[in-house]
């Protein structure tokens, strides 16, 4: 029964990522039931099921460097529900990790799908997380994520959040990093909305120790009735602590994008920078692919593609 | 036999005269150059052809094949086999080389795509996977923008100053593609006002003020462009006679 459920789950993510050997770590969880798992050695995971969400504790011991990424695989076949998880990740000092989550949603018509996530990046340690959404047409999902991130001295920590393919729906980002000396962290953004879709992205990177680094990158395409709000924020506190914010979104038809980079500078050797732009399609790349032939319509969408890729 | 012409083409924007009665006819098969000073009108001329936006509103006739293309948008122009190089090319952000000049080719392949970059020299394997973005050099950029060209297997090709940022390595590569071009039957407009380019051209128009003022061969006309050519108010009186 439950086999069948993780097959349906990785069948609605086009096969793409279904884990292969044993080396790979991989649980699922379909609503707030887990259906699947596989362990590998080094990686520490308590899961808890409760009645309205599922509790996941990961710990990767110190020094520990994974082969293979975990794989944690998301979602609701159902029409109607709903689904929390409650990550609790710690990356020992030294180890490295790639996670990916695969976030699926074909049939939703009302599903709310939340996540809070507690991440600890130890001193030297590596983590990457990527986040894939998949949804369906009709939109009727309600995502909202929220980490909280502190990162170690010399710590990296990346995260890659996509939902391109399938309508938003609605979806409200919340991320807060504090990142100490040496540390680095980069964020990215790719979401393509459509109909009605909302798009709220809230972001705050804290650079606290020296040397620390962080970027903050937003690539957003917004059409027909949608809107896009991108807060994003970048402190630094500390001596040669560097940061930039981008976003970039294009906006066709009656959608809305607004952008809010906010920078602030509290020690006179760090640096911050922001750029943002909003605006359609740029007229020159839109009449290069045109006058090979390409419609209007089939320009704006390779245009759009590549700056989501 | 002309296969583009244009007819009294007058072109405003903003007030001022750009191009201002132009009639040429484009032989079929040549490579034409069109040389004239800084702002004369040629990518104006070029845009126009093309049927960019900025450019559509116009008086006069543009005859593609004999069939009248005034009103019709850069796709549908395209579609009949008009192409067009830009002299600054258009940076696209994440959109992958081969992606870009595999997108007006429906039977595209990796392969051809390596063929095409080869053609303008540059490495395959180093640029396919690279994003057409400002991590590439201008001069990079026309190149593969060319490589696209030659991939689409265009009709007529303008070429916006094919030369400008292009090292002198590279120039020879440039036109060995227009040679190329040339050899598939393919008509070529070169808009230039560099000499050593415009003597890879078969016949030359010269362009000034918005206007053809003379056509001829390059020789003519080079010598004409680069004695007495500025400025070019100088040559309003200039009566157009064919040298053959
Ligand atoms: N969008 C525009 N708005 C106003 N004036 C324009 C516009 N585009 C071109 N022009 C003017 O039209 C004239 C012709 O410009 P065009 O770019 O066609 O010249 P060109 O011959 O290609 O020059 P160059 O050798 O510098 O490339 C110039 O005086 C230019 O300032
Ligand atoms: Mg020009």
């Amino acid at each position: 029964m439950t086999t069948d459920i993780v097959d349906n789950l990785y069948k609605s993510l086009g096969g793409v990522c279904r884990p292969t050997s044993e080396d790979e770590a991989h649980i699922e969880v379909h609503g707030n039931k887990v259906v699947g798992a596989n362990l590998v050695e080094g990686l520490e995971v308590d899961v808890r099921e409760k009645t309205r969400s599922v509790e996941a504790d990961f710990v990767l011991k110190e020094g520990t460097v994974l082969k293979g990424p975990v794989i944690l695989c998301f979602g609701l076949l159902n029409r109607q529900g709903q689904q929390k998880i409650e990550l609790d990740i710690s990356i020992e000092k030294g180890a490295e990790a790639d996670f990916q989550a695969y976030c699926t949603f074909p049939n939703a018509r009302d599903v709310l799908h939340e996540m809070d996530a507690q991440i600890t990046v130890g001193e030297n340690a590596r983590y990457s997380y990527f986040e894939r959404h998949i949804h369906g047409q009709s939109g009727g999902v309600n995502v909202v994520p929220r980490a909280n991130v502190e990162i170690k001295q010399g710590g990296r920590f990346a995260t890659e959040f996509e939902l391109i393919r399938g309508a938003v729906g609605r979806i409200d980002i919340d991320y807060n990093i504090d990142c100490h000396a040496y540390g680095v962290f980069e964020m990215l953004a790719r979401i393509s909305g459509r109909n009605d879709d909302e798009i709220i992205i809230t972001e705050a990177g804290h650079l606290l120790g020296e040397e620390s680094r962080g970027v903050l990158t937003s690539h957003i395409a917004v059409q027909d009735r949608a809107s896009a709000v991108v807060n994003n924020e970048l402190i630094a506190n500390a001596a040669f602590s560097r940061g930039h914010v981008d976003c970039k979104e294009i906006v066709q038809d009656e959608a809305v994008a607004r952008a809010v980079p906010i920078v602030e500078v509290n020690h006179p050797r760090a640096h911050v920078t922001h750029e943002a732009a909003i605006g359609s399609v740029d007229s020159k790349q839109l009449e290069t692919l045109m006058s090979r032939g390409l419609s209007e319509e089939a320009a704006v969408d390779l245009i759009i593609e590549g700056m989501l890729s | 036999m002309a296969v583009l012409e244009t007819r009294g083409i007058n072109l405003e924007i903003e007030g001022s005269k750009i191009l201002n009665g132009l009639t040429a006819e484009f032989w079929s098969g040549y490579v034409h150059a069109v040389i004239g000073p800084n702002g004369a009108g040629k990518s104006s001329l070029a845009g126009t052809i093309m049927g960019l936006k900025r450019y559509r509103k116009i008086e006069g006739q543009i005859l593609f094949d004999g069939e009248d293309i005034t009103d019709l948008t850069a796709d549908k122009r395209a579609e009949r086999g008009i192409t067009m190089a830009w002299q600054e090319p258009a940076r696209f952000e994440g959109l992958k080389v081969h992606k870009f000049i595999g997108c007006g080719n429906n039977n595209s392949s990796r392969k051809k795509i390596a063929a095409v970059l080869e053609k303008v020299g540059l490495e395959p394997e180093e640029y396919i996977d690279r994003a057409v973005d400002d991590t590439l050099s201008g001069g990079e950029r026309k190149r593969i923008e060319l490589a696209s060209i030659l991939l689409m297997q265009p009709r007529l090709v303008l070429l916006d100053e094919p030369d400008s940022g292009i090292d002198v390595g590279a120039l020879e590569k440039i036109f060995d593609a227009i040679q190329y071009m040339k050899d598939q039957g393919i008509t070529v407009i070169l808009i230039t006002h560099s000499m050593t380019v415009l003597n890879h051209a078969d016949h030359a128009f010269l362009l000034c003020d918005g206007k053809i003022i003379d056509k001829g061969t390059p020789e003519k006309i080079g010598r004409f462009f680069r004695e007495k050519c500025m400025p070019c108010r100088d040559h309003d009186a200039h009566e157009i006679k064919e040298e053959k």
